[in-house]
Formats: structure tokens, sequence, C-alpha cells
């Protein structure tokens, strides 16, 4: 995790031919799609604890509450069900909040009108009401905060119709899809991550959308199609990098979107590589990378399949509080190019 | 001036009536007074300048109260600060993966856990340190969950003291069923006093917005559980004032549902010690539940992560530190006579030794092999977590043979 520049200074001197694309953090880019979506609607409003004053837990509302006051910036008392349950209110009044909920593992204490009322009311008046909320959390481990801080929690929300579920991995996504899911009528689950808050990359200035259902395609290869989400997805490129090295070429899928999830491109890559290693951070039981092995294998490319489906994911444990556990729990950059290059070699 | 409690009635006098939806600017005052100062209603027994006040409810509970149990009391909280400093500054000094400093409420701690029998069990959330202490439970052993190299040291039977519940406010509901279960073992109401117990259940002002809270006070209720809910107001839930949490003082909420509540000088060690031990004896006698409101302040950061500077201004701090629960003590047990400065001298003396015992242990704690991060995820491990452990080692002894 390394900040290159500042970024002011990252637009470059006037005598550049061509400016340098500007770069944000994640989380700065997480700020500013919900700073111009409260610039451009009244509607938009941001709700949670330590989120006024203080800037949130992560330091990612920042300033907002100096730029757009205390009725749009709302600390609200300590009460995760309280605060999405007055969303889901706020959201059938025709407002558009957007919820923080200080991490993703508190969202079971929100659970129920998340899985309840935001996912169903829609369904349950016969579309009369829409719930256009967006809930925003930070998940994944690598912070020592420990298994009550450190979940993964994106395959609970991922099985309940009615929700759509948004990873972003880099600082661009985490503005655009940010920007798409304030817009969307239906509730929007967005789990960020921890570790991402402070990693930088080119972010466009003005609100660009990124369409929710999409699957990224980070790097094209020809031996084995690597499906990565959150904090994964750096690390898959990089294990890729390595790969290419000893003489493996890997494809790098980020779905970005899991529900919907866009399977077409990925059911497309793994046909033309014949293999696909999945690699996720939450435990293996359950997790989300098996909805994604099931629809390959349901999907005409398991007559192209010259491995085995194989998954690469978090221990079934909670996540350890010792540094040095924790890391061990969850997969890091050379198990993914172990494993990998063992699905290239052996098969 | 009008009690914020009228919010809640019309006013029939002339006029508009004042309501819970709103309230005139007088009412605002009041209830912003009532939960930022202690208010009329806050039972104390030693003031902030260490004057002892007589009190005919409370006194008796203080009965075997010596100068001696006194200084008693002002060494736990002496040598319980001292640790807690002392493992503020391991933190900062990457010695510990995060502290949660309790200075400012060693007297609401040390004088509830002291009011605790052997028997009975307390519920903490993640800031009592000086509870544990006050339960047996090694200083050194707490570190071990700071230090990232465990996660609960102790035997939650064997000292009357649950692990630390992380979450806002699950425990009240644990105590609760806890409690429950104490009534239904017969524990509750018998003549034999020493037969009876209680549980005690510690969370903070921000946690009372928590619906397990409301939802533990109810079960509570409903049962007759012999259980003490015991908020810290500490006045501050990271950034958020407890204004954000409450309309009314927190102890006021008891009313609610039906059982009393207290609202105690929490920087006063022998108001604390004897509130709640009213509040366990009426627990133990088959009165419970109550509530206590320790009206108290946390003078350092919500935890080691947080930089209060950002929400609160120092004024407010100055203006606490002369509340500082062990100088009234201090003074106190001076002007009373028969403490000679000896006597400090040699607490003072003993914290330091307690310090470095502390310091010495923390340095040398081994960290767990990596086999660890299997055990404990079910009270017998399944076949296949174990088919996982033995699979993950045979990987890690892969990497041992150096192509890592």
């Amino acid at each position: 995790m390394t900040t290159t520049s500042d970024t002011r200074s990252a637009v470059g001197p006037a005598v550049s031919a061509v400016a340098e694309p500007r770069t944000l953090t994640y989380s700065e880019a997480v700020r500013e799609a919900m700073a111009q979506a409260m610039a451009a609607d009244d509607r938009v409003f941001l709700l949670g604890e330590d989120v006024g004053t203080y800037g949130g837990a992560f330091g990612v509302s920042g300033d907002l509450v100096h730029r757009f006051g205390t009725e749009r910036v709302r600390d609200t008392p300590i009460s995760e069900l309280g605060i999405v349950g007055a969303a889901v209110g706020a959201g059938l009044a025709g407002m558009r909040p957007i919820v923080e909920i200080q991490f993703s593992d508190f969202t079971a204490q929100a659970m129920d009108q998340i899985a309840n009322q935001a996912a169903k009311i829609h369904f349950m008046l016969g579309g009369a009401a829409t719930v256009p909320m967006v809930l925003r959390a930070p998940g994944g481990s690598g912070t020592g905060a420990a298994a009550q801080h450190s979940q993964s929690l994106e395959a609970w929300f991922a099985h309940v119709p009615g929700l759509q579920v948004v990873m972003p991995s880099t600082a661009a996504d985490a503005k655009g899809l940010l920007l798409s899911a304030i817009d969307d009528p239906n509730p929007v689950i967005v789990l960020e991550h921890k570790l991402l808050y402070k990693q930088s990359g080119p972010v466009p200035e003005e609100p660009v959308r990124v369409r929710l259902g999409e699957t990224a395609v980070r790097r094209t290869g020809t031996d084995v199609t690597i499906v990565a989400t959150g904090v994964m997805v750096s690390r898959a490129l990089e294990a890729a990098e390595r790969l290419a090295a000893d003489g493996v070429s890997a494809s790098v899928l980020d779905p970005r979107t899991l529900r919907p999830l866009d399977d077409q491109t990925i059911v497309d890559s793994v046909a033309a590589t014949g293999r696909a290693l999945l690699v996720q951070e939450a435990p293996k039981t359950g997790g989300f990378m098996s909805e994604i092995a099931a629809r390959i294998v349901e999907s005409p490319a398991f007559g192209r399949l010259q491995a085995p489906v194989s998954r690469l994911c978090g221990l079934d444990v909670p996540i350890p509080y010792a540094p040095q556990l924790e890391q061990a729990a969850v997969p890091q950059v050379d198990d993914i190019v172990t494993k990998a290059a063992e699905l290239v070699r052996r098969w | 001036m009008p009690s914020p409690e009228q919010w809640t009635r019309p006013d029939p006098g002339a006029g508009p009536a004042a309501t819970a939806a709103q309230p005139s600017p007088e009412q605002v005052i009041a209830g912003l007074r009532a939960t930022t100062e202690g208010g009329a209603e806050l039972t104390q027994l030693l003031t902030p300048e260490g004057e002892r006040l007589a009190d005919s409810r409370f006194d008796p509970y203080l009965a075997d109260i010596d100068a001696e149990a006194l200084r008693g009391l002002y060494r736990d909280m002496v040598l319980v600060r001292r640790a807690d400093r002392e493992s503020n500054a391991m933190q900062r000094q990457g010695q510990l993966g995060i502290w949660v400093p309790l200075l400012g409420q060693e007297a609401a701690q040390v004088g509830s856990g002291r009011a605790l029998r052997p028997a009975d069990m307390a519920f903490p959330s993640y800031r009592e340190h000086g509870v544990a202490y006050t339960r047996g439970i090694d200083f050194r052993e707490l570190l071990g969950i700071f230090r990232c190299t465990d996660h609960s040291g102790w035997d939650p039977a064997e000292y009357g003291f649950h692990p630390y519940t992380i979450v806002i406010g699950n425990q009240v509901l644990n105590a609760a069923g806890y409690a429950m279960g104490q009534k239904f073992d017969g524990k509750v109401g018998n003549a034999d006093d020493a037969e009876n117990e209680a549980t005690i259940v510690y969370f903070g002002d921000g946690a009372t917005s928590q619906g397990d809270v409301h939802e533990g006070f109810v079960w509570g209720a409903v049962y007759d559980a012999p259980v003490v809910y015991f908020c810290q107001n500490n006045q501050w839930a990271i950034s958020e004032p407890t204004e954000r949490q409450s309309r009314l003082p927190l102890y006021q909420r008891a009313r609610g549902y039906g059982f009393p509540g207290i609202r105690v000088d929490g920087n006063d060690v022998l108001a604390c010690l004897a509130v709640t031990r009213w509040a366990l004896d009426e627990c133990r006698h088959g009165n419970g539940p109550v509530l206590i409101e320790a009206f108290t302040y946390r003078m350092d950061a919500h935890t080691t992560t947080d930089d209060p500077t950002r929400y609160r201004l120092s004024d407010e701090l100055e203006a606490w530190k002369l509340k500082d629960p062990i100088e009234r003590v201090r003074a106190h047990l001076a002007r009373a006579g028969g403490t000679e400065q000896d006597f400090f001298d040699g607490v003072d003396a003993e914290a330091d030794e307690f310090a470095a015992q502390l310091r010495d242990f923390c340095f040398t704690m081994p960290d767990p092999p990596p086999e660890r991060i299997f055990s404990e995820v079910y009270a017998d491990t399944p076949a296949a977590l174990d088919a996982q452990r033995e699979e993950y080692l045979n990987y890690l002894a892969g990497f041992a043979g150096g192509e890592h």
C-alpha cells in the first residue's frame, strides 16, 4: 500500500502534452461520488454513526458535513437497525438515502430491515413503492480488527432476492458503481474493503457511472481464468504477473457486481482458457465463489474444461486476531500463484 | 425549571403545549443540562473536594467501609489507572494491537465491581478492565486480547466474569438470560441470603440506543430477573454526545420498563459501591431488575484508534479533571486524618512495580502457532475442519523447503 503522489499534483505540469490521469484514493473516490450525487440531487443524504464531525470511522465521509450540513450528513444514534430502518422509510418517502454501517459485520444488527424490509417491500406492495437505498459498509480482514470486525459477508446479501450487491475493487469503480447504486431504484449493498481505502488509482473527475452487472476483465491470458472479488483482485493481478514470468498466462476477472451477476463474461473466459480458479476472502463453505463455480459447470464452458473448477478461499474459521494468523486465514499472492500454477501444470 | 420528563406530557397551562415533538427552548436547555451535568438527582456520597456527605438511604450499605477499606478502594483505583496508562503507552509503542482506555471511569468500575460477591456474574463490554481486576482476573491476562495473542484468557465461570463483548449492547441480552437462569435455579429470594445470586451487566451511553439493550430491559423486567443494568454514561459514543442517544436522563428510562432507575456519581467510588450493593440486594431478594446510570466521563479516547480532539473541546476535559475519582478519595483520606503520606507513596511505588511487571509480561508473550487458527471454532473440531487443518499445515510445510 503505497501512496505514490499527492493527488493534486498528479494532474501534471501545464507543459505536458497529455495530462496524466488524476488519481484518488479509494476512500476519496467514494467521498467524491457522494458529494457529486448530493450536489446534483437534494434527495441524496448520508446517515450513519460518526459520519459527521468525526468524518467516518475510516475517514470516508471526511468533510462532507461541512459541505452539506448536519441535515444531509446525519450522525445517528448507535443503532444499526434504526439506521437502516429509517433509511428504508426515507426511501419510501422519495429520498435517496446512503447508509454507512461502520463495519459490514454490524449489518447483522440491521439484517431484519435489510432482508425482510428493504429487499421485499417492492415485491410485497405489488410494485407500488420502491426502496432506493444504498448501504455502504467496509468488510474484509487485514487490519487487525478480529473476528467481529473483519468478515466478508457478501454471500449473505447475494442470497436475498430483491437486493443488489456490489464489491468495488478499484478507486474508479468505487466511485462509478456507487453513483450507479445511488441512481438505482432498488436497494444496493455496496461492500467496500478496509484495505483498499488508502489505495490510489485514476478516477474520472466527472460523475462517470459504472453500470451494475458488468464483469470487468482486468487481464487477458490463455491458460487459466482467475475470478476474484474485493481485495483479492489486486492480489490476483500481482499473482498473474508472477505467473507470466513463470510461463503461465492468466486472465483475471472481477465480477464487481455479485447480484445481478454478469456470468457470461466469466463463462466465455473459462471456455477459452479451460481452467477456472475462483478466489475469495470469505470462508469457502457457502461462499459466493461456489455460486460462480456452479454457473460455470452449468454452462457450455463445462465441455471445454481441462481441469476441475477450483476455489481458493478463506479458511472455514472466524478471522483470528493475531496478525500472522489473520494473514494465514485468507488467500495471499503466494497462495494464488501456487494454486494457479498447480492447476495449469497438473491438468 | 421544567423537568425533561414533562416533555411527554401535555402542558395544561395557557398557550401551546410543549410536547415531545416541540419542546420549548427552556425544556431543551433543561434536558441538555440534565444530560451534561449530573443534575439534582445525582447520588453522591463523596464530593469532588473529598467531603463525605451523609445519606440515610445508602450509608447503611457502607457500614463496613472504614478508613482501611477506603484505603483499599483508593489502592484499587490507583493500580487500575496505572495499568491502564501503561497499557495505553504499550499500544503507542506498538506492543499492543489496540487499547481501550478507562481513564476517568475507575470509581464506577472499582465501586460496582467491589459490590459483587464471588457467586455473582458480571457481563462486561470491552472497557471494564477495572471490573475485571476486582473479579480477581490478573491484569496480565487481559493483555493477551489486546496484544492479539489470545481471544479471552479466563474461565468465566471461575471468575464470575464473562468475556469481553465487542459488538455494542449484545451482552445486555445475554445477561438477562443468565439472570433468568439464576432465578430458575432458585438463586433468588432465599431466606438464607448467602444462597442468593445476581447478575450485573455493563454498557455505555451509546449502547442504550441499540435494540439489544431495549430488549434486554424488557426480558429482565417481565421475568423479574436479578440483573443490574449498569450504564456507564461517559458522555461520548466515539464522536457522538449523549444528546444524540437520549432526550431525557438515561436512568429515567427504567420507569418505562417498570423497574427502578438511579443516577449515581460515577466518579464517586463510595456512591458506586453503595448504590450497586443496594441494587444487587434488590435483585437477590427478588426485586430486580435495577438500572444504574453511573454519570462519569471518558477522559481519554474511545480507543487508541480515536482522536477525541476532533470532536470535543479541551475545556470539557479540564472541567471533568476537577471531578477526578481518585483525587477526591486522596483528599478525603488526607483530611480525615489517619492516613499518612507514607501510604500514598507506598501505593505509588506498588503501582510502579505493577506496571513494570505488566510490561515485562507483555513483551514476552509468545505468538500463537499457525495451527491455532483452527482451534476453538467448534467445541469438538469437525472432521472437515480437521482435514482443512491437515491440508493447511502440509501446504505450509511445502514452503519450508526453501522454494518460498
